[in-house]
């Protein structure tokens, strides 16, 4: 067992405890925090996947703004204790062996679409850190009409929420 | 120094995503079920990565920023329609909110 699985089987616990904590917690607020803990665990995940722009990006947008944001709508409606109704015996009956057999489905097919195709199982070397020179290179040569697109995505996504939240007059 | 084979990221992306998907049909706040959305795109994410790196292309990478932007932009009027509700009907439960249910 050498370093980088211990350290990629211990941020894998770290995700999957999250997730299960964000099903399991009651309050909005638990479940917020436990998302945290997903997204800070997969930053490090990126991190030893060579990402290290992305994995900055991860914990800055992600951890720090989005989350943010839920975390103040979740203090600004005072969200409590999230309520519990008896609508969904179907869920317990019909959705936890779905949920269970979709996710099996997908990891036997995506561990074993990839044996045999993969390049040698993660091109280059162990060390290789993927340049941000690289990666901006790419993204304003290549990639420029979506990005520039995605401003647009963000200003239409600002007027929506404004309009949204606005009170009646 | 041995490396981690990219299979194994895709397995936990798996899970990560079938959780989210349970998350997203049991919790009954319109918060969390924005949450678990979140976390799906995350699980998505993850397997960008790691096809980007398991082939040595950079666009793998470069998507992730485009669903990091997307969901943002799905957060911001996601939360503005949360308190929308929250002013109509004094609640976060998804029950509530069942004026279009058959």
């Amino acid at each position: 067992m050498s370093l980088p699985f211990i350290l990629f089987f211990v941020f894998a616990l770290i995700a999957i405890g999250g997730a299960l904590l964000l099903i399991l917690a009651r309050e909005p607020i638990h479940s917020a925090l436990s998302l945290i803990l997903v997204m800070m665990s997969l930053a490090g995940l990126y991190l030893m996947l060579g990402a290290e722009f992305v994995a900055a990006v991860q914990i800055i947008v992600y951890a720090g703004a989005i989350m943010v944001l839920f975390v103040f709508v979740i203090m600004l409606l005072n969200a409590g204790v999230e309520e519990r109704t008896d609508y969904s015996k179907m869920a317990k009956y019909a959705g936890i062996p779905l949920g269970i057999l979709l996710l099996l489905d997908l990891a036997h097919w995506m561990a074993h679409s990839l044996i045999g195709k993969t390049p040698a199982n993660g091109a280059g070397s162990a060390n290789v850190m993927v340049s941000t020179r690289d990666l901006s290179v790419q993204l304003f040569q290549k990639y420029l009409f979506p990005f520039e697109a995605t401003s647009i995505l963000i200003l239409i996504a600002i007027l929506g929420a404004l309009v949204l939240a606005k009170r009646d007059e | 120094m041995s490396v981690v084979p990219v299979s194994y990221y895709l397995v936990l992306s798996a899970i990560l995503f079938g959780l989210g998907v349970v998350a997203f049909v049991f919790k009954r706040n319109i918060i969390t079920i924005l949450m678990a959305i979140e976390l799906m795109l995350n699980a998505v994410n993850l397997a960008f990565v790691a096809f980007a790196r398991a082939w040595g292309q950079l666009d793998g990478l470069v998507f992730v920023f485009f669903v990091i932007v997307v969901a943002a932009a799905e957060a911001a009027v996601g939360l503005a329609i949360v308190i929308r509700i929250y002013q109509n009907r004094q609640s976060l439960n998804i029950e509530r909110v069942n004026l279009l249910k058959f």
